[in-house]
C-alpha cells in the first residue's frame, strides 16, 4: 500500500479518536467513579468527594465530545451505523450525563431540602452513565448482535465497567483526600479491584471467541508471543496494586498517587488490547476505517488544526490540574 | 404519531431548543461578568464584586445545563440525521471539529479556574480565565453559526457523486448569510442577558433587597438593553434584506404574502391558510412591506404562490411576529427604564414589575427567531442540496417516540428547576447572613490560600 493521504489519514484519525476515547475513559472514568462511590458516603465526606472533581468534570467530559465529534466528522458512516445500533443505550447514557452534570450545580444552590434529591440524581446519573457505557462496549465487542448470550455478556461488561470506574474513582480519592475519607477510599479500591479484574478477564476471553478474526490476531504464532506482554503486564499491575492497597494509607502519604497511576496503566493496557483487536475495523467486521472515512481534503484540514490545537489544550489542561493540585479542599465560587 | 421523520424532527427541535436557551445566556453573561470584574478591579467598589458573586452562580448553573444539553446535541446528528453527514459531512465536519478544538476545550478548561480558582491564582490570572471563558463561548457561536448559515445559504463547494466537497473554505465559513446571522445571534444573546439581569435585579429591588450589587445589576441590565436593542432592530432589518436575496420563499412566509405584487402591504395580523392560499382576518397596511424589503414604495415582492418549494407558513408567520413584537416591546421598556434611571437614579415600581415580567423575554424572542430561520428553510435541510427527508435515519418510530418523551420530561423538570433556582438565589441573597465574606457556596469553609486573596482585596 503506498502512502497517500487517503491511506494514512484514516489511520491517523482512528489514532486520534482512540486517544480521545482513552483520555475520556480515564478522566471521566474517575469522576463518574467518584460519583458512584459517593452513594456509599454521606454528609461532609460526600461534599468533599464531589469537591475533588468539581473543577475537572466539565473538561473531562469534553473528551467525549471530541471522541464522538471525531467519529462524526472523520467517519460519518460509522457514526450513523454505530449510534443507530446503540440508539437506546445512548439515550440512557445522555440521561445519566445530564443528571450527573446538572446535579453538581443544583445540589449546591437549591433549597436545602432538595439537596438530597440532587444527590440522588448525581449518584444515579453517574451510575447510569457508567452502566450504559459498559453495555455499549459489550454490544460493540459482539458486533451488535443481540442474542441472549450476547446481551448477558453486555450486561456483564456494564457491571464490570461500573466496577472499573469505581476503582479508578477510589484511587483518585486516595490521592486527593486524607484522614478518614482516605481510609475508606482504600477500602473501596480493594473491593472494586477484584471486580474489575474479573471484568477484564471476561472481556479478554469472550472477544476472541466471538470473532475468528480476533482469535487469529491474538492466538496465532508469532503474535501470541509478541503480544504476551500486554496480558502479563496487566496481571502484574493487578497483583502489584492489591499489595500496595494492603499497605495504604501510609503515615507520610508519599505513595498516595501510586494506585491511581496503576489504575491508569490498567485502563491503558486494556484499551490497547481492544484497539488491537478491532483495528482496522471501526464497525466490527463491517466497515474499516478506510471505508468509513470522509474525504481526504476535509480530513487534512481537521488534522492540521488538531496538530496545532491539541498541544495547546494539553498545556492549559495541565495548567488547570496544577492549580488544583494537592488534596481537595472545599470548593467555593470566587 | 408513527411517522419517524416527524418524530425525529420534533426530537431534534426539542433538543436544540432546550440547548440554545443556555448558550444564549452563557455567551453574553460571560462578558457581563468580565465587565463586573473589570469595574471592580478599577474602582474597588463592593457593589461590583457583589454583582459578580451573584451572577457567577447563575453563570455556572447555565453553563452546566448548556454543556449537558450540548452533549446530547453532538449525538443527535448521528442518531437522527445520518444522511446529513453522509452528504455534507465534508463541510460540516471540519466546522464542528474546529468548534470542539478551539472553543469547547477552552471554555471547559478555564471554567474550573474561573469558578473555583479564585483563592488559588492571582487576580490577574483569574481575570484572564474569565476572559478566556467568554472568548470560548463566543468562538463556539462563531463556528456553529457558520455551519448553520452555510446550511441556509451554501457556498464554496461542489457536488461530486451526490456528496458535497469543499472548494473554498473562506467562502464556506463567511457564506452570504453568516455575518448577519452571527451578529443577530450575538446581539440576541446580549439582550437576553440584559433582560435577565435587569429582571432579576428588579425582583430583588422590589423585595427591598438593598445589597450593593442590586442597583449595579439593574443599571447594567437596563443600559445594556437600551444600547443593544436599536442595533438589533437595525441588524434584523439588514438580515431580512439578505434573506430576501437568498431565501425569498422564507421572507414571503414571514410576511404572509401569497401573491407576487408591486407595492406589497405589511400584514400586521392574519391567519395564513394553506388550503385557500390566503390570509383570513387580514389587517394590512399598504405598501409598507415593499418599502422595508426593497426600500421602494412600489418595489416588487414575490409571493408564496410563485415558489415551487415553500415552507409551512403559519409557524413562520407567527414566530416572526412574536420576535419583532418582543423586540419593539424591549425598545419601549428599556428606554423608559433607562430614562427613569438617568433622571432619578431609580425605576418606577410599575416599570420594575414589567422588567420582572420580561426576565425571560429574550428567550422567547430568540426561540421565535430560530423557528423563523429553521422552519422557513423547509423543506430543505441544506438549501437546494438536501431535504430533511433524505437525511432521516432508519430508526423505528416507537424508539424515537420513547426517547422523545424521556427528553421532554427531563427538560421540563430541569427548566422548572433552573428558573426556580434563579429566583431562589435572588430571594436568598437578600438574607444578611449571606454577606459575610466567607460565605461557603458549596459546603465547607475557606481554604488557607483564600485568606491571602481576601487580604489582597
Ligand atoms: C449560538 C450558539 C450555539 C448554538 C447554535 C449551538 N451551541 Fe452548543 N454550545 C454553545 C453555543 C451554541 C456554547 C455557548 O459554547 C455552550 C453552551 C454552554 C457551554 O458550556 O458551551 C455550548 C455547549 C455545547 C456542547 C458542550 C461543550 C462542552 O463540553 O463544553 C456541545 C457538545 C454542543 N454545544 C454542541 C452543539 C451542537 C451539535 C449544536 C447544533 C446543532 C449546538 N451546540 C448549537
Ligand atoms: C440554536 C438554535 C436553533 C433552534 C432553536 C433550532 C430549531 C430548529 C427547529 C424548530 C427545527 C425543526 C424544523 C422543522 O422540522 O420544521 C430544526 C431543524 C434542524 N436544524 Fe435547527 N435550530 C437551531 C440551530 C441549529 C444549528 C446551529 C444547526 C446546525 C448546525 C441546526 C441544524 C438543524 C437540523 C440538522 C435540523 C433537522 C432537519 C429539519 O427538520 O429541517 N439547527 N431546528
Ligand atoms: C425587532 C426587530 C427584529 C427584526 C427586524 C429581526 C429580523 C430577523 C430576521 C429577518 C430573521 C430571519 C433570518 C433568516 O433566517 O433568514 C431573524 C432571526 C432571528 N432573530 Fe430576529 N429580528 C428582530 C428582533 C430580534 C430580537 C429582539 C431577538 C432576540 C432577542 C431576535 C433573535 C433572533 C434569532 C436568535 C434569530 C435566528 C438566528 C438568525 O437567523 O440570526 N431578533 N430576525
Amino acid at each position: 500500500m503506498d502512502l497517500t493521504p487517503a491511506t494514512w489519514l484514516p489511520v491517523a484519525f482512528a489514532g486520534l479518536m482512540g486517544f480521545a476515547v482513552l483520555l475520556y475513559v480515564v478522566l471521566d472514568g474517575y469522576d463518574l467513579g467518584v460519583g458512584i462511590l459517593s452513594g456509599a458516603a454521606e454528609g461532609e465526606h460526600r461534599d468533599r468527594m464531589i469537591a475533588s472533581i468539581g473543577p475537572f468534570w466539565d473538561a473531562n467530559e469534553t473528551w467525549l465530545v471530541l471522541a464522538v465529534g471525531l467519529l462524526l466528522v472523520a467517519f460519518p458512516q460509522a457514526h450513523g451505523a454505530i449510534l443507530g445500533e446503540l440508539y437506546l443505550p445512548v439515550a440512557g447514557l445522555l440521561l445519566g450525563l445530564i443528571l450527573r452534570g446538572v446535579a453538581f450545580e443544583f445540589r449546591a444552590k437549591s433549597v436545602a431540602g432538595h439537596k438530597v434529591w440532587w444527590d440522588r440524581a448525581f449518584i444515579g446519573g453517574s451510575t447510569l452513565a457508567a452502566l450504559m457505557q459498559g453495555y455499549m462496549l459489550g454490544l460493540y465487542i459482539v458486533g451488535f448482535e443481540r442474542t441472549a448470550a450476547n446481551v448477558s455478556f453486555a450486561l456483564l461488561t456494564a457491571l464490570c465497567l461500573v466496577a472499573g470506574y469505581s476503582f479508578i474513582g477510589a484511587t483518585w480519592l486516595i490521592m486527593k483526600t486524607e484522614g478518614e475519607l482516605q481510609r475508606r477510599a482504600v477500602a473501596w479500591a480493594r473491593g472494586t479491584l477484584l471486580l474489575s479484574g474479573i471484568g477484564m478477564v471476561a472481556v479478554s476471553v469472550v472477544t476472541p471467541l466471538v470473532s475468528e478474526r480476533i482469535w487469529d490476531k491474538w492466538l496465532s504464532l508469532p503474535n501470541f508471543v509478541l503480544l504476551a506482554p500486554i496480558p502479563l503486564v496487566t496481571a502484574g499491575l493487578f497483583v502489584g496494586l492489591s499489595i500496595v492497597l494492603r499497605h495504604l494509607p501510609t503515615r507520610t502519604d508519599r505513595f498516595c498517587w501510586l494506585p491511581f497511576a496503576g489504575a491508569v496503566g490498567i485502563f491503558m493496557l486494556g484499551f490497547h488490547g481492544l484497539a488491537y483487536s478491532f483495528f482496522p475495523y471501526i464497525v466490527p467486521d463491517k466497515l474499516t476505517v478506510w471505508q468509513a472515512a470522509a474525504a481526504p481534503e476535509s480530513l487534512m484540514i481537521i488534522f492540521v488544526g488538531a496538530l496545532v490545537v491539541l498541544p495547546i489544550i494539553a498545556a492549559y489542561s495541565a495548567f488547570a490540574y496544577r492549580i488544583f493540585w494537592g488534596k481537595a479542599t472545599d470548593l467555593r465560587y470566587y | 404519531m408513527d411517522d419517524p421523520l416527524l418524530l425525529a424532527r420534533i426530537q431534534f427541535a426539542a433538543n436544540i431548543s432546550f440547548h440554545i436557551l443556555f448558550p444564549t445566556i452563557t455567551i453574553a453573561l460571560g462578558w457581563v461578568l468580565l465587565f463586573f470584574k473589570l469595574r471592580f478591579n478599577r474602582t474597588g467598589e463592593a457593589a461590583w464584586m457583589d454583582a459578580y458573586k451573584f451572577w457567577v452562580k447563575i453563570f455556572a448553573l447555565s453553563f452546566a445545563l448548556g454543556v449537558v444539553s450540548g452533549i446530547t446535541m453532538s449525538f443527535q446528528f448521528g442518531t437522527n440525521w445520518p444522511g446529513f453527514m453522509n452528504t455534507v459531512g465534508n463541510i460540516a465536519g471540519p466546522l464542528l471539529a474546529y468548534e470542539i478544538l478551539t472553543a469547547f476545550f477552552l471554555e471547559a478548561g478555564f471554567l474550573g479556574i474561573m469558578l473555583f480558582g479564585w483563592n488559588r491564582v492571582s487576580n490577574r490570572v483569574h481575570t484572564l480565565a474569565t476572559v478566556l471563558v467568554a472568548v470560548g463561548t463566543t468562538i463556539s457561536a462563531f463556528w456553529i453559526l457558520a455551519l448553520n448559515s452555510w446550511m441556509q445559504t451554501p457556498a464554496g463547494f461542489e457536488m461530486r457523486d451526490g456528496v458535497a466537497h469543499a472548494t473554498d473554505w473562506w467562502a464556506i465559513v463567511f457564506n452570504p448569510s453568516m455575518p448577519y446571522r452571527l451578529t443577530h445571534m450575538l446581539l440576541a444573546s446580549g439582550l437576553t442577558v440584559a433582560f435577565l439581569v435587569a429582571g432579576v435585579s428588579a425582583f430583588r429591588w422590589l423585595r427591598r433587597d438593598r445589597s450593593p450589587g442590586v442597583m449595579a445589576g439593574l443599571r447594567t441590565g437596563v443600559f445594556l438593553a437600551a444600547a443593544l436593542i436599536p442595533v438589533q432592530i437595525f441588524v434584523g432589518d439588514m438580515h431580512g434584506l439578505n434573506t430576501l436575496e437568498h431565501q425569498p420563499a422564507k421572507i414571503a412566509a414571514m410576511e404572509g404574502i401569497w401573491e407576487t405584487r408591486k407595492g406589497a402591504p405589511m400584514v400586521v395580523f392574519g391567519l395564513p391558510d394553506e388550503a385557500t392560499k390566503s390570509n383570513r382576518f387580514e389587517i394590512a397596511i399598504p405598501n409598507i412591506a415593499s418599502f422595508y424589503l426593497t426600500h421602494d414604495w412600489q418595489g416588487e415582492v414575490k409571493g408564496l404562490n410563485s415558489f415551487e418549494h415553500r415552507p409551512p407558513v403559519a409557524p413562520v408567520f407567527f414566530a416572526f411576529r412574536t420576535m419583532v413584537g418582543i423586540g419593539l416591546l424591549m425598545l419601549a421598556v428599556s428606554w423608559l427604564a433607562a430614562w427613569q434611571l438617568r433622571r432619578s437614579g431609580e425605576v418606577h415600581r410599575h416599570v420594575a414589575r414589567v422588567l420582572v415580567a420580561m426576565t425571560f423575554a429574550g428567550w422567547i424572542a430568540t426561540l421565535s427567531g430560530w423557528y423563523v430561520t429553521e422552519i422557513g428553510r423547509q423543506p430543505w435541510l441544506v438549501t437546494g442540496i438536501l431535504t430533511a427527508k433524505q437525511a432521516a435515519s432508519g430508526v423505528a418510530a416507537p424508539m424515537i417516540a420513547s426517547t422523545l418523551i424521556g427528553y421532554l420530561l427531563v427538560y421540563a423538570g430541569l427548566l422548572a428547576a433552573y428558573i426556580a433556582t434563579i429566583f431562589y438565589l435572588a430571594r436568598k441573597s437578600a438574607a444578611p447572613a449571606d454577606h459575610s465574606p466567607a460565605e461557603p457556596v458549596r459546603a465547607g469553609g475557606a481554604t488557607a490560600a483564600g485568606e491571602a486573596v481576601a487580604a489582597a482585596l
